[in-house]
């Protein structure tokens, strides 16, 4: 694939109308998405259907999460199943925050990517001297155990969640404006991901991608990867926790819910679901998960009744039942599948 | 505080922890052996506990519902094994962990379909309704059967794999898969043989949780979870650091629930116990799971590989 790290050196730098036909052929699939995504505001307000902002912003703001899990997953190799934690601890900073008076959105960010930080290098620290199997198991547990933090916090909400009052205030926006709070999700889903890019191209980037191929030879090239492990898994954190924070504010809720461990393995689904290790596979994997979702639950195609109604009720198994399909046969993912050149690495 | 309190619960934490070990045991084997993530062990726990139920409704007899539910699981776990798993053997374990991820799902939804999202209560059987007698102070019946058929599951599956032939191609499995394999042993029989072993554990699990839990959709899940904290903290592969694990994590956690309140109050104010204590205690597991972690990764009774 043309991104491995030696191909690209190797590579005849192409000047003229080839490099620029190929860098257009590159971005343009980023560009297809973004414009899209752009689109939508102006399409709901002229069709009339405003509930598509809170749909796509849903699927914005979980996409964000799921490329900041991404990170660690498709080009760190290590498979968490409890990335959804930092979406409670980002929910959480707002709810609790909200809930003593203090409503400046920067305020909110900043002490939730704080939090999500520490929290990031502390679990990071214990999660990454295991491998495997222990990864996979030690990252859910320990997603378990915030999740009964949560709901033992019985001062904000326990059980029930946490209603949060009204939205952050940002300097020069109102976050209650439909159109406002889409925009300025998607700005940040844009930073989000040409930040990921320049990062995954980066010598670190590089590091990270060669110690998931094989960290052996990347030790023996003297490479400390527990080091860039933990950079890229700290990083990850703190993505999904400004997804938290978003998601606090689309929903004005937060609840223990959100760090439940189906959540974190519908993020991982999201990854695998448009295609791991790619940039944007993340965001259509969330597409495509959230409007399953919906299709399912609310099931508007012409079925004998008994059949439709049997979808509705049970659509999390027909769901399930899809999962298992994708797994066994998709392997590559949506996006992966049409991504060929461009960032696609494996 | 008595001391009466302090052997009940004590005897409570056993309980849970023997039935953890029945959950582990089989899903160690599986992960050790076959290296396999299977989540959905939980669900065969769930199956467990509704065919027990729904035998007991047809028989009227607990002990019947139990020898039948317990080869009904094995059936079910070796069907999906075969239908589904067996194509994720040679898959890496994210594959792994998002098919049975989606079994959960379609697991759950079966048993909402077929009984219903509400809890379905089963009995405790007659005979065990009552109390024994321990030292002096009564313990309920029923749960001390647990604790009983429990031990004797574990005695025999510790038989098994250390006395018989059988047992013997186990461990040798655990070591080289494949080395076996090319002796000449039929592999794939054996995984099977696991598999089935496993499922119908925790089939027994479920039959046996079913009288003091509701019966519910979705119940398999905090079982797996626990049962994940087990397998890591014990060893992933070690039938015996599983049962360590099991009695360890089912005795910190009834402990810590039943006392930890108490103990913060003393030492705290009141306001401070009752936002801490339930928070900690229901935490507690979990940090020793990630103590054990950060100090042995392999866990407490690592499988050595020669």
């Amino acid at each position: 694939m043309s991104s491995t790290p030696y191909a690209k050196e190797a590579l005849p730098r192409g000047t003229g109308a080839a490099a620029v036909a190929m860098a257009v052929r590159r971005a343009a699939p980023a560009a297809a998405v973004f414009l899209a995504l752009c689109l939508v505001p102006v399409a709901a307000h002229l069709l009339g259907q405003p509930f598509w902002l809170g749909l796509v912003a849903r699927i914005m703001i979980l996409g964000l999460a799921a490329v900041g899990l991404n990170l660690v997953l498709g080009y760190g190799g290590m498979v968490s199943l409890g990335h959804a934690m930092y979406l409670g601890v980002g929910a959480y900073s707002v709810g609790i925050l909200s809930a003593h008076g203090v409503d400046s959105g920067l305020v909110h960010m900043s002490v939730a990517l704080a939090v999500g930080a520490a929290v990031a290098l502390v679990v990071g620290l214990i999660c990454l001297k295991t491998s495997g199997m222990a990864f996979i198991m030690i990252t859910l547990a320990f997603a378990q155990m915030f999740y009964f933090l949560a709901i033992s916090l019985k001062q904000y909400g326990g059980d029930d969640g946490l209603t949060i009052a009204q939205h952050s205030r940002v300097p020069g926006l109102s976050l209650g404006d439909p159109y406002q709070f889409y925009l300025l999700v998607l700005a940040l889903l844009a930073a989000v991901c040409f930040l990921c890019h320049r990062l995954v191209g980066s010598r670190f980037g590089m590091a990270l991608r060669g110690s998931r191929q094989n960290p052996r030879r990347m030790q023996a090239l003297g490479f400390p990867i527990l080091r860039y492990r933990l950079a890229a898994y700290v990083l990850s954190a703190m993505i999904v926790v400004v997804a938290g924070v978003l998601l606090a504010n689309l929903a004005r809720f937060a609840s223990p819910s959100y760090m439940s461990w189906t959540l974190s393995g519908d993020l991982v689904l999201m990854c695998v679901l448009g295609g791991m290790a790619t940039l944007l596979g993340p965001i259509v994997g969330a597409a495509a998960f959230v409007l399953l979702e919906e299709f399912l639950s609310s099931m508007p195609l012409e079925l004998p009744p008994v059949l439709a109604d049997l979808v509705r009720t049970h659509w999390l198994g027909f769901f399930g039942v899809f999962v298992v399909g994708v797994v066994l046969f998709a392997r590559r993912g949506l996006y992966g599948a049409v991504a060929t050149g461009g960032d696609a690495d494996d | 505080m008595n001391a009466q309190l302090i052997a009940t619960q004590v005897l409570n934490g056993l309980q849970l922890g023997i039935l953890l070990f029945l959950m582990s045991a089989g899903l160690t084997l599986v992960f050790g052996i076959m290296n396999f993530v299977n989540l959905a062990h939980g669900s065969l726990y769930m199956m467990g506990a509704y065919l027990a139920a729904a035998m007991l409704g047809a028989f009227d007899s607990f002990l019947l519902a139990l020898l039948l539910a317990v080869p009904a699981t094995i059936l079910i776990g070796l069907a999906v094994d075969r239908l589904v798993l067996a194509g994720l053997y040679s898959r890496d374990h994210l594959d792994q962990v998002l098919a049975t991820f989606g079994l959960i799902l379609v697991f759950n939804e079966i048993v909402r379909f077929a009984w219903g999202p509400a809890p379905v209560y089963i009995n405790v059987p007659q005979v065990l309704s009552g109390t024994v007698d321990l030292f002096g102070f009564p313990y309920p019946a029923y749960r001390f059967a647990i604790i009983a058929v429990g031990l004797a599951a574990g005695l025999a599956l510790y038989a098994l794999i250390n006395r018989t032939r059988v047992g013997m191609l186990i461990r040798a499995g655990a070591a080289d898969a494949e080395m076996v394999g090319a002796m000449g042993v039929n592999i794939r029989l054996l995984n099977a043989l696991i598999f089935g072993l496993g499922a119908g554990l925790a089939g027994l699990a479920g039959v046996m949780a079913g009288p003091i839990l509701s019966v519910q959709p979705g119940m398999g899940e905090p079982v797996l979870v626990l049962t994940l904290v087990v397998i890591v903290t014990g060893g992933i592969g070690s039938i015996r650091g599983a049962f360590y694990g099991a009695l360890l994590v089912g005795l910190i956690d009834t402990l810590g629930r039943a006392f930890l309140p108490a103990v913060f109050d003393a030492l705290a104010s009141k306001a401070f116990a009752q936002a801490a204590g339930p928070a900690v205690a229901s935490m507690l597991i979990y940090l020793l799971m990630a103590l054990v972690l950060a100090m042995r990764p392999h866990g407490l009774f690592p499988v050595r590989h020669a």
